[in-house]
């Protein structure tokens, strides 16, 4: 994040925030990311009519004085550059307000929203890679337009549980390198000099680098990375990318080793995006943990869920610990592996359904990417859930690295 | 007496019951404390994320942390309250605390203080006012006087 990057206007819709004790924390996430938060001005007959005018009733005012906000932005009375709209956590009538009032701004001005719910933990540092990914729509559009990677360029994806790289040379990948994430820096290197060596390549012929994932910023300032890029822009552009799907409306989502990412898409630029990391249970760690009780490999999962049945399997917890519980009874009482790994799968799409999907407009076509897209049975699971036909495209493993050497091509005139 | 009125940033209400002799028991108070005390500076009212768990005394975990912050700010003006004045569905220009889940549970708290309450609803038209105004003046001067601020 550059201090030297336009300054982005953040309009702050929230209900709760100040009495919940986080106001200090969003401040100081959006200073990080060279943004002000703004407020906009709104007149007492505004929150008297805005019911009305926006066809929901509700019973709390700050609720009110959201949508009557919204509305402001709407009808141009103030200019903002992205908006964030919060309300607490376990409140079922912000969760209303807040969801259509995100739609209501997205679908009237295109402007980009991010919605959370918090709580008094959520910390500027859970608030960051969100609002970077915010500011970063708003601020670099012409960057996230690039279509074709071009050049000599390389990615680096720091995820929290894998380390991906590749190089890319005239829209093609010619290298790539995957490691477990052990020590970020290490591990990152590893994964590079894999990839390098595979292309045939070394440091100083790559023109341009760019680095995303949870240790985006040790890596990119240690190999001196050209961006260093959260990874809710990078995957979306990486996905539609890797998809072939660069124009119109697509959905990309991503189930990580510690958290899920849902993002909206419109031609390659994400909109309305989410980002879940509450439960341990709806990640790929599930998985994995699932893997080991099975004896099998991670990948093997995938193979052994589409020969299953999920329905056959009773699971009592979406839980990390209780949901492994219920899987290790079920397998005592008789149940196949296969049933136990579809179950497994089943659980871990149905808590993105339940929990995330309703925060973004689940438009077609449907990416998955990630490392857990390649573990089949999740896929089918999506796609049973949502009913639709979910992409995984080639590649979907180095989403992250391939989108962050896309976007580092358009750092090479530099 | 003290006298918690709702909704406690209501100037009005406030004034009418320092009119009447008793005392007001309102959340600038509260909030003046935070943002006089030195500390933590976090606007705009000096809450941190420690306040929401002292509102755990009157609302589990799974209840809002907004609420919770603001049951916080309250809870040493509900402590302290010897009679109780409430408004319900009032004009934010009148005074507001923006949660409705709050005013429930506020509204609920002070029922079972059983202290001398009186709630009405806020006037709509002019002639109702006179009888707000009315109500509340009748009310604060059946109660005993506040006694004199040593």
């Amino acid at each position: 994040m550059s201090t030297t990057e336009n300054l982005v206007r953040i309009a702050q819709l929230s209900c709760g925030a100040e009495y919940s004790g986080i106001q200090n924390e969003i401040d100081s996430a959006v200073k990080q990311v060279n943004a002000v938060m703004v407020y906009p001005e709104v007149d007492i007959t505004d929150i008297d009519s805005i019911e009305d005018e926006f066809g929901l009733k509700v019973a709390s005012p700050d609720l009110k004085l959201m949508m009557a906000r919204a509305k402001s932005i709407v009808t141009g009375k103030v200019h903002v550059d992205a908006v964030f709209i919060a309300t607490c956590f376990r409140c079922a009538e912000a969760a209303i307000v807040r969801s259509e009032v995100r739609r209501y701004i997205n679908e009237k001005t295109g402007i980009p929203v991010i919605s959370y719910s918090f709580t008094e933990r959520t910390t500027a540092g859970t608030l960051l890679t969100r609002m970077e990914a915010l500011t970063t729509t708003a601020r670099r559009k012409s960057l996230l337009a690039r279509e074709k990677q071009t050049g000599l360029t390389a990615g680096i994806d720091s995820g929290s549980t894998t380390t991906k790289a590749v190089v890319m040379k005239d829209n093609k990948i010619i290298g790539k390198g995957w490691v477990p994430t052990i020590k970020v820096l290490e591990s990152a290197q590893e994964a590079f000099d894999n990839a390098m060596k595979e292309a045939g390549v070394t440091r100083s012929d790559i023109q341009a680098l760019g680095t995303t994932g949870y240790g985006r910023f040790l890596i990119g300032e240690f190999l001196k990375a050209d961006l260093m890029q959260e990874e809710i822009t990078v995957n979306s552009k990486g996905a539609v990318y890797l998809a072939d799907k660069q124009k119109g409306p697509a959905t990309v989502l991503d189930i990580g080793g510690m958290d899920n990412k849902a993002i909206s898409v419109m031609d390659g630029i994400p909109g309305m995006f989410t980002m879940g990391g509450i439960c341990a249970g709806a990640s790929g760690r599930f998985l994995e943990m699932t893997a080991k009780r099975l004896g099998v490999g991670i990948t093997e999962l995938g193979t052994l869920a589409l020969k299953g049945n999920a329905h056959n399997v009773k699971m009592n917890s979406y839980c990390i610990v209780f949901g492994i519980q219920s899987l290790v009874n079920s397998l005592a009482g008789g149940s196949t592996p296969e049933d136990v790994a579809a179950a497994a799968c089943h659980s871990v799409a149905e808590q993105l359904f339940e929990q995330q999907l309703q925060e973004v407009d689940v438009k077609e076509p449907v990416i998955m990417v990630g490392g857990t897209s390649l573990i089949q049975g999740l896929p089918k699971a999506v796609e049973e859930l949502l009913k639709v036909k979910v992409i995984v495209p080639d590649n979907a493993q180095y989403i992250g690295a391939v989108g962050a050497a896309l976007l580092a091509s358009g750092f090479i005139s530099k | 007496m003290k006298v918690f009125i709702y909704p406690t940033n209501s100037l009005i209400l406030y004034d009418l019951v320092e009119r009447f002799g008793h005392e007001p028991l309102a959340i600038m108070q509260e909030i003046g404390k935070k943002v006089r005390t030195q500390g933590l500076d976090s606007p705009p009212m000096n809450m941190t994320p420690e306040d929401p768990k002292f509102g755990l005394k009157y609302a589990a975990v799974e209840v809002p942390s907004g609420v919770r912050g603001r049951m916080s700010l309250f809870d040493p003006l509900l402590s302290k309250a010897e009679a109780a004045i409430i408004v319900t569905e009032p004009v934010i220009s009148f005074g507001c605390m923006g949660c409705a889940r709050t005013n429930e549970l506020v509204n609920f708290l002070l029922r079972g203080k059983k202290i001398p309450l009186l709630k009405l609803d806020y006037p709509t038209t002019e002639e109702d006012a006179k009888i707000f105004v009315y109500k509340i003046s009748e009310f604060l001067k059946s109660l005993k006087p506040a006694e004199d601020k040593k």
